[in-house]
């Protein structure tokens, strides 16, 4: 006779939890779409009825209207274009060493009693607060909005990727020295993966900081980017052009969460299964 | 035993540097392994033994001797280690985690698939071979550290008390395994346990760990034939004439180890 050990769960009672599992999730889905459009609409009625002022709150349709004017003759796509791609080059010269660093800070303690102190020093330091310097040091053209970014990539990267390896379990390192893991190898099958959900947690943090930090460093000096479009409305009174800004910069956030946990999706699958 | 020895421990000291002076975990301990031998050692926990292990698996150095394993000729690993608890990687699936020690090495893939799928099987785990550990129950955790140990062909295994953690129907259940892939490869192995049981179902010698010096106390010769069962084993007489024995000097152990504490 064979005893059976460990059974995996009938695959029946599988489908049956996924399936209410799924039916849960479209009805907060559905909950969570409908709050926003509630107030678009409540703000639509209490614009056309006056009560809120609308040279300050301009109502959603006409604003839509600025929206596809926008659209069609390209300022939008303009301006964002040039928000993103400062993003998108901050966050990697921003995030890419601190991944290694922090790797680096995790896995030989020496590294760590070095850098930590600087680290801790400087980390509390608004980083709005060194945009003067930031301007002084790289000038005015694209240098200082991608330096930017990079800065509010960097100190929550480096911090939860050292904490994220510092955190592994030490029988996973002795597990690896057993089985003939030396240098580079350990980084990549132990320390990397082990750290992964903390430093993705980190890397959401620090995309966040950075979409803050554009905008701000957009409208000190910028002829472009969607920082600039808002403080350029704000000049001349656009406030129609300001609302579109501020809710495409939204949009990007947004779209950036949403792509950031598609990835943590598929970079840790051994969570995602749980 | 055997002539040829495949582990080899000479005067083997081991000390700690504690706050209030110094720990001698080890001894000088001196004695050998036959190439083969499925050795035990036994001992109350705080005997020495984990480190004594550690030692021999290259995790820890001693303070002064050395430990030799012999090398047949090839570039197998020197050893592998099956450790207490849970020590498969949670990020690696359970194929992933049983072919770690031969992608360290950089085997070619062709020979990880068949070796590693040929132990999944052996060890009921081909079903789970996509599966994350945490989806698996400890007892299927641990058959897949006994697969990974076993597929990167080491010269000797290590095993550091590894069904500790699991309940007794689980333990014996993995003994019996244990021995069915053991029984095909005949690797050294040395199996350190607390449990008088485990020491005489699985192994050809038992060592008995003094805690006082860290040092063997008494070997002991098991005569069963293999391939042993493990119920029909604990039914015979003789079985239960080792137990005592060995049970009795573990208890002088114990009772030093209490009084020791005491005073």
């Amino acid at each position: 006779m064979s005893l059976e050990i460990a059974t995996p769960p009938a695959a029946a009672d599988v489908r049956r939890s996924a399936r209410r599992r799924t039916r849960d999730t479209t009805h907060e889905r559905l909950l969570s779409m409908a709050s926003p459009l509630a107030l678009f609409a409540l703000w639509e009625i209490l614009a056309r009825a006056h009560v809120i002022d609308t040279r300050f709150f301009p109502a959603p349709s006409s604003i839509a209207g600025t929206f596809g004017t926008m659209i069609a003759n390209g300022t939008l796509f303009l301006n964002t274009f040039a928000t993103l791609e400062r993003l998108a080059i901050g966050i990697v010269v921003g995030g890419v060493p601190a991944l290694f660093l922090g790797l680096a800070m995790g896995l030989y303690r020496p590294v760590y009693a070095i850098v930590d102190p600087l680290i801790s020093a400087t980390y509390p330091i608004p980083k709005s607060a060194i945009l003067p310097l930031i301007l002084l040091v790289f000038g005015l053209g694209e240098a200082s909005k991608i330096a930017m970014v990079a800065i509010g990539m960097f100190y929550p990267v480096v911090i939860n990727t050292a904490a994220g390896v510092r955190q592994i379990d030490r029988i996973y390192f002795d597990v690896g020295r057993n089985f003939g893991a030396r240098g580079w190898q350990v980084f990549r099958t132990i320390a990397f993966p082990g750290a992964l959900p903390v430093i993705m947690t980190g890397v959401k943090l620090g995309v966040g900081l950075a979409l803050i930090l554009i905008a701000i460093a957009e409208m000190v000096g910028a002829q472009s980017g969607l920082g600039f479009l808002i403080w350029n409305a704000w000049q001349i009174l656009q406030v129609n052009v300001m609302y579109v800004g501020l809710i495409s910069i939204a949009i990007i956030g947004f779209l950036l969460t949403v792509l950031l946990n598609e990835i943590e999706r598929l970079l840790i699958p051994s969570r995602t299964l749980r | 035993m055997t002539a040829e020895a495949k582990i080899r421990f000479e005067d083997v000291v081991k000390r700690f540097d504690l706050r209030d002076g110094e720990h001698t975990a080890l001894g000088g301990l001196s004695f050998e392994i036959g190439a083969g031998e499925f050795f035990v050692i036994v001992g109350p926990s705080g005997c020495g033994k984990t480190t004594l292990l550690r030692i021999a698996a290259g995790l820890d150095r001693p303070t002064s001797g050395r430990v030799t394993i012999g090398h047949s000729p090839g570039s197998r690993p020197e050893n592998a280690m099956i450790f207490q608890g849970e020590s498969i990687f949670p990020w690696m699936t359970v194929r992933e985690n049983a072919s770690y020690g031969l992608r360290m090495r950089g085997a070619p893939e062709r020979e990880i698939a068949d070796v590693v799928g040929h132990y999944l099987d052996r060890t009921g785990l081909r079903r789970f071979a996509d599966a994350y550990p945490h989806q698996l129950s400890g007892g299927m955790k641990q058959r897949v550290s006994i697969a990974r140990a076993f597929a990167c062909d080491p010269e000797v295994l290590l095993m550091d008390e590894p069904f500790s953690a699991l309940d007794e129907q689980n333990r014996t259940i993995l003994q019996e395994e244990l021995l069915r892939i053991w029984d095909e490869t005949k690797k050294t192995v040395l199996f350190i346990t607390h449990s008088v049981d485990e020491a005489v179902t699985l192994g050809d010698r038992i060592m008995i760990m003094s805690t006082a010096e860290g040092r063997p106390k008494a070997f002991i010769d098991v005569p069963f034939s293999r391939p042993r069962s493990v119920l029909d084993l604990r039914t015979t007489p003789e079985y239960g004439r080792l137990f005592h024995d060995i049970w009795s000097q573990l208890r002088d152990e114990i009772r030093f180890g209490v009084s020791e504490s005491v005073a």
